[in-house]
């Protein structure tokens, strides 16, 4: 049955988090982007009871448990729709900031998409306890990004079988810092244990934070989400135990049924809408106070006017709400199949590309509708149009994502259409 | 909770309407809009899918429960896929039943719903649009004044479908500073039906002017009697039902470039297989989903009682930009061979082109 209603958790919990956007992060927005190398301590301290309480397995919702109502019924499971909740209303308080919230992360959600259960047991019980911890997905190089099958960090079996020995490097890896130097988590790193393979052969691999032989070698400076640390990794004869590689031993001697690569791409099938999410969760920020800064100028917006009869102002931001509003129902619906454990890849790329877009062209358009304000740092206006950009850049370029949607439409491999 | 998955019964009517759309619309689509005609068998066969009558309550001659305007999207946009002149053709009595529905009196009611349901497709029709370029439902030009039991209606009406042949027009003017609806039966005195408009799209769909000219009806004849009716709450099912339409027509658009492009060599290989090519397809396919996904919402908040004006218009002036995109890549996918006639995507873009101007032409 089609229906619109968000489920009362949800939007309690999204009263919640509107609360702690507007009393917490909003007010200290400003100086984290100005103070990129100094870490949120405030927002983590605070934040943090909150993640540990829930286990801190943000990523981890699928306990598998099926949940009932009072009358006994199965209730469906909402996890993934309030995740995509949860991030779209940190995002609007400070995406820079959500970006810095302990927990699973991109790499916790690694472990989910492809860990054993008792893997996941191993890694992901830390974020239920003691002091904030963070957890990073290592991914991109410096010779490749979206080609994520050409990655050149290897993997081997230690003589005794008993370690992998970790050699290459990644960068831009978010929360890289946190995760691999500043607290006891750990960094989900892709490599590959046969380069003839190609992507048959990448597989991840945890790497806990301060393991020798990985060195935090660099801290990015960037366009926007300043205060999230962005970290180039280096790893030289580093050795992890055997049993971090993810997903059970015996893919590693497994074609077909390879976990790995696929392994990544399911990640990507959860983690893509919330992406989506935290980018239409700052488009949102720039709407609604362009549209209130403009109205309490005089400037109204009326609804269901012809186009031709529209003020000029007004179009714009009929327009941006109208985009926003888009993206967002793309988003519920990669959210919603995700819950249902459908197969939801298309719909996660299509949130992504969308969203990328939606959010870029939202938050330049309020820079331009605030005229010379817009501009000014006195506002937050301008730095959530740089906060917004990478939306359309990490986890997968909006092409990326584009050809992704294209091969599904079309019924193409990535060799058919590349 | 939400959730995107029509129910049982309206994948029914969806797959049901879909059906008749492909064997009956699409076939028949070109000759129509050549000819400026629509055969009438293929009218009766779309009659008797049922569509009005099952939004319509028993007691007034249909067989529906309760009026749904998700299930009327969902059906519109089907519609829209197989061909968007016959669409509208087929929709025309909902313009002039929808609004007796929700705003008639008990009387108005009982005399008029049951005409249209009880039978065979019954020519009744709407009148909103005027022929000048400020045209605004808020601001109509035409104007209708009381006197005494008695209302004095003057004014000129563009774009009402099927007129020539309706029973009765709902004609919409202003009343002080409120637009109101008037039922006007056919053969009114001082009501003439002009010559038949020629438009770019909607080829094969009748639409005439309208000249009222001193037009007396009795009171009992405004639609909601003293209360009246909101027009832009009206509005809404019209926006929605045209978003929906939208939604059809891009679909088709998109689904006929992707199957083209995989077919179509250049260079030793399919032109999809270029990435120009693909990156538009799988634009089309995100703006169609988003558009009707917008729809659905709109349509949703409508059936919960809602006001829904925002997100019915927010959904329509995303389809309406979405419909023109598509089409219009469309025909740039197919090269030279999308302007050529005998290719529908032309025409889906002529249509297309006209979903900004089309309020108040279709409604769920």
């Amino acid at each position: 049955m089609i229906d619109f209603e968000i489920p009362t958790p949800i939007k309690r919990q999204v009263q919640f988090i509107t609360m702690l956007g507007e009393q917490v992060m909003r007010p200290v927005a400003r100086y984290y982007d100005e103070h990129e190398t100094e870490r949120p301590w405030d927002y983590i301290n605070l934040i943090w009871p909150t993640i540990r309480e829930r286990g801190g397995r943000s990523f981890s919702i699928e306990d598998g448990k099926e949940k009932t109502d009072k009358d006994g019924k199965p209730r469906p499971r909402i996890g993934y729709l309030m995740l995509a909740h949860v991030v779209e209303a940190l995002s609007w308080g400070d995406a820079g900031l959500y970006l810095c919230t302990p927990g699973g992360g991109l790499g916790g959600a690694a472990v989910d998409a492809t860990g054993t259960p008792e893997q996941k047991e191993r890694f992901l019980k830390r974020f239920g306890e003691g002091e904030p911890k963070w957890a990073a997905m290592a991914m991109t190089e410096p010779h490749c990004g979206s080609d994520t099958a050409a990655i050149r960090t290897t993997a081997r079996l230690s003589e005794d079988g008993k370690e992998w020995i970790l050699n290459g490097e990644k960068i831009f890896v978010t929360g890289g810092l946190m995760a691999a130097k500043e607290s006891r988590g750990f960094v989900v790193v892709w490599a590959t244990v046969d380069p003839s393979a190609g992507r048959a052969g990448i597989k991840p691999f945890v790497v806990e934070a301060g393991t020798p032989g990985m060195t935090v070698t660099k801290l990015e400076h960037k366009h926007g989400i300043r205060v999230s640390d962005t970290a180039a990794i280096v790893f030289n004869d580093c050795r992890i135990p055997y049993d971090n590689i993810l997903g059970s031993p015996e893919v590693v001697k497994s074609d077909t049924e390879s976990k790995g690569f696929k392994g990544a791409m399911k990640t990507f099938d959860a983690t893509r809408p919330l992406v989506a999410a935290s980018a239409l969760g700052i488009a949102r920020a720039a709407l609604e106070f362009t549209a209130s800064y403009l109205k309490e100028r005089g400037v109204k917006v009326r609804y269901g006017v012809a186009p031709h009869l529209q003020t000029a102002v007004e179009r714009d931001l009929i327009n941006m709400e109208m985009q926003h509003r888009a993206g967002w129902l793309l988003v519920l619906k990669a959210v919603t199949k995700m819950d249902a454990g459908e197969e939801n890849a298309l719909d996660a790329s299509m949130a992504k590309v969308k969203a990328g877009q939606v959010a870029t062209y939202v938050t330049q358009k309020a820079v331009e509708l605030l005229g010379p304000e817009g501009y000014s740092c006195k506002l937050l206006v301008e730095k959530w149009m740089r906060d917004a950009r990478i939306n359309d850049i990490y986890e997968g370029t909006g092409q990326i994502n584009r050809l992704i949607v294209a091969r599904r439409l079309l019924g193409y491999t990535s060799r058919e259409l590349r | 909770m939400i959730s995107f998955t029509p129910s049982e019964e309206q994948q029914l009517i969806i797959d049901t309407v879909r059906r008749y759309a492909v064997d009956r619309m699409r076939p028949a689509a070109y000759e129509a809009d050549e000819k400026r005609t629509i055969p009438q068998d293929i009218i009766a066969r779309g009659w008797d899918l049922g569509l009005l009558p099952s939004a319509i309550p028993e007691q007034y001659g249909g067989f529906g429960e309760a009026h749904q305007a998700l299930t009327g999207v969902l059906a519109a946009e089907e519609l829209g896929y197989g061909d968007l002149s016959m669409a509208l053709y087929l929709m025309t009595p909902n313009l002039f039943a929808i609004p007796i529905l929700h705003y008639g009196t008990e009387e108005q009611k009982q005399k008029w719903l049951p005409r249209l349901v009880e039978g065979g497709f019954a020519p009744y029709t709407a009148a909103l649009v005027e022929p000048r370029w400020s045209f605004d439902p808020h601001a109509l030009h035409t104007v209708a004044e009381r006197e005494g039991n008695v209302y004095e209606i003057t004014g000129h009406k563009a774009m009402a479908p099927l007129a020539a042949e309706a029973q009765a027009f709902l004609v919409y003017a202003r009343e002080g500073d409120t637009t109101q609806a008037f039922i006007i039966e056919r053969g009114t005195e001082g009501l003439t039906v002009l010559e038949r408009e020629s438009f770019m799209g909607i080829r094969a769909l009748p639409t005439y002017e309208l000249r009222l000219d001193d037009v007396h009806v009795p009171a009992s004849c405004r639609l909601g009697g003293e209360q009246g009716i909101d027009i832009d709450h009206l509005m809404n099912y019209s926006r929605v039902a045209l978003a929906a339409l939208a939604v059809g027509v891009a679909r088709g658009a998109f689904e006929y470039a992707r199957d083209y492009a995989k077919q179509r060599e250049a260079f030793g290989k399919p032109i999809a297989q270029n990435q120009a090519i693909a990156f538009m397809l799988a634009e089309m396919a995100i703006e169609v989903e988003a558009a009707r996904l917008m729809t659905y919402e709109a349509a949703w908040h409508l059936d919960k009682g809602h006001n829904a004006t925002q997100q019915a218009a927010l959904a329509k002036a995303y389809a309406d930009e979405m419909a023109l995109m598509v089409t219009d890549r469309a025909v740039q996918i197919l090269g030279g061979h999308g302007y050529i006639r005998e290719h529908p995507v032309e025409r889906w873009l002529r249509n297309g082109r006209g979903f900004s101007t089309f309020l108040g032409l279709a409604m769920v």
